[in-house]
């Protein structure tokens, strides 16, 4: 009986029923009253300008995958931090040095070349 | 705590990193000084290139590996390497004044195409099923970029498309392979899987003969095996002749060194049951390929189904999969780099701007008006077929050498009549450029760099023929690693 499926079940029932119990207890208490204030876009007051379909800028993609690139080098600076040490007392902490440094170098000579692409600049 | 890592891995990886370096330097080139890239870029790359070919043949006959066995140097991995940095140069030589015609932006161009280099050279030294998953990624990546380089033109942009679609299809499949393999051998290290393979529980299992199956679509794809060919017309139509050029030895090139090190070199005591699937495919490859050429109008279009059937008979002989099979693999691409990109190079030099004068009727009388251009592609042509005084001859004689030597009767009986039938669609092309004496003669320019290209293509496709035994002393070394 006390598998460990049982707690997934558990979680699962649990989270579902909170759902819909409360759901349904709003949906008994509230008032309905469609109309006025409650058909606005945005509920915390801010007045809405124009039409929705307006035409965004796409030139907003490249700060994105810029701005990835860097969020996803961090995710190796860790793993690499916590092994440092154990580098060192192998006696490769130079190595180790040296390999971080080419790496964030080679990024780093691709964020000069976008800027000098112009991508940076917003106009 | 076990450091898998080495000082000395480094110097595995000198050719990559003489090739990262180049495009490095001709991206920040690019960047600072737009002009002089235009100029220099082809020459940088042409040197990295060689840099690169000098550092592999350095490491030749000097097995390592490193990286804790995630990459090796082995001498079929030097070979191959070799095939792969043959095809840049000449990619890059017949690119000298197409990129200028067609005005693509030189610096990202050569950058790109050195990028893929180092993945197709990473793919080469894989030991390891994450490392040729890795290294394709960055091989194609760079490739699906390239052949929607001409942005301008509409064709490209789909054939950009196509690949980027169906390539990301493929290499999601490989890696269900993969980790298909690993939940049934429990490791994704090549050497490691061949040792697995041992125990009588491990090779029955179904799960392991899926991942072995899923793997062989994703590299099938890659080679432009039947069925999973379909990209290859589109795309090679599409793509930049010289993209195209580049991407038919590469990208082949680099997935056969790695169908070999997993069919062969992990899955050897699995063969009894891959080679139905290897059987089949390589017999429909060929066959479809050689015969849907003979329907083909536009000459890029009869290349890329001509590159398919190539892949079918070096499919021959990894299915062969003894050391005739592993000697002729290495043999076969360098002579189909010499040879294709020759063929390309005389498209490239047919074609117009904005990709004009594809079709077959723009060679008729080719020879009249410029002999030595037609007399070159004659000669590839003839490569391609197979006819004797030319390094595709003697590929094919090692391809069927290895076939008769597995006892492989009728895949060796299916793979002489295609290339017969090949022999129709290979010679039409000869037939039209001398046979033909058209009204106007068509009007083609060679500039230098697309002539030594021509010249070098030429010269390496009788070279092979006339002394296959400078390569033989050197794949003889690579048959002993079986």
């Amino acid at each position: 009986m006390a598998s460990d499926y049982t707690w997934v079940l558990i979680f699962l029932l649990v989270g579902v029923g909170f759902a819909v119990v409360s759901l349904l207890a709003s949906w008994a208490v509230r008032p309905y009253d469609p109309g006025g204030q409650k058909r606005r876009t945005y509920e915390c007051g801010e007045m809405p300008k124009g039409s929705a379909w307006v035409q965004l800028r796409p030139g907003y993609y490249i700060y994105m995958l810029v701005f990835v690139i860097f969020d996803v080098e961090v995710l190796f600076i860790f793993p690499w931090a916590l092994a440092l040490r154990n580098m060192k007392s192998a006696g490769l902490g130079a190595l180790a040095i040296a390999d971080m440094v080419i790496f964030v170098g080679v990024l780093a000579i691709g964020l000069v070349y976008a800027w000098k692409k112009g991508v940076l600049r917003w106009e | 705590m076990r450091i898998p890592v080495d000082p000395s891995d480094w110097l595995i990886l000198i050719p990559e990193f003489i090739l990262l370096g180049t495009a490095i330097a001709i991206l920040m080139i690019d960047a600072f000084a737009k002009a002089a890239s235009d100029r220099s870029s082809p020459w940088i790359s042409l040197a990295g290139t060689a840099g690169a070919i000098v550092a592999a043949v350095f490491l030749w006959g000097n097995p390592l590996s490193g990286f804790g066995g995630m990459i090796v140097n082995d001498d079929f991995g030097v070979l191959v390497s070799t095939a792969i940095l043959t095809g840049t140069a000449l990619a890059v030589l017949i690119s000298v004044d197409y990129v200028r015609r067609e005005e693509l932006p030189a610096g990202e161009y050569y950058a790109l195409i050195l990028l893929s280099t180092i993945g197709m050279l990473l793919m080469v030294s894989s030991a390891n099923l994450i490392m040729i998953f890795l290294s394709l990624e960055v091989l194609s990546i760079a490739l699906y970029v390239l052949t929607g380089f001409a942005r301008m033109r509409p064709r490209s942009q789909e054939a950009g498309m196509k690949y980027f679609l169906l390539g990301s299809f493929s290499a999601a499949i490989l890696v269900y392979g993969v980790a298909l393999i690993y939940g049934a051998t429990g490791t994704v290290d090549l050497q490691s899987i061949a040792d697995e393979l041992i125990s009588p529980g491990v090779l029955g299992n179904p799960v392991l003969l899926a991942g072995a199956g899923l793997v062989l679509v994703g590299l099938g794809f890659k080679v432009a095996a039947v069925p999973f060919q379909m990209w290859t017309p589109d795309v090679y139509e599409g793509a930049p002749s010289t993209v195209a050029a580049f991407m038919s030895i590469g990208s082949k090139a680099a997935a056969f060194a790695a169908l070999v090190r997993v069919l062969i070199f992990a899955m050897g005591g699995l063969r009894p049951e891959w080679l139905a699937a290897v059987w089949v495919i390589a017999a429909l490859t060929m066959t479809v390929g050689n015969l849907v050429a003979i329907a083909q109008d536009n000459i890029k279009r009869m290349l890329a189904y001509s590159s398919i059937a190539h892949a079918g008979y070096i499919l021959v002989a990894v299915a062969a999969a003894n050391r005739l099979g592993l000697q002729s693999i290495p043999f076969y691409l360098i002579a189909y780099a010499f040879m294709n990109l020759g063929a390309w190079a005389v498209v490239t030099a047919v074609t117009r701007k904005g990709e004009e004068a594809v079709g077959l009727s723009d060679y008729s009388g080719l020879f009249w008006s410029h002999p030595v251009l037609a007399g070159s592609m004659g000669l590839f042509m003839f490569a391609l077929a197979g006819i004797p005084p030319t390094a595709g001859f003697t590929a094919k004689i090692y391809v069927f050498m290895a076939a008769v030597a597995a006892d492989m009767i009728g895949l060796l009986i299916i793979a002489i009549v295609t290339t017969i039938i090949s022999a129709y669609f290979y010679l039409r092309v000869t037939v039209i450029m001398f046979m033909e004496r058209p009204a106007e003669p068509p009007v083609v320019t060679v500039p230098t760099p697309l002539a030594v290209a021509i010249a070098v293509a030429a010269a390496g496709t009788i070279w092979l023929f006339l002394f296959p035994g400078v390569t033989q002393s050197f794949t003889d070394t690579v048959a002993r690693l079986l």
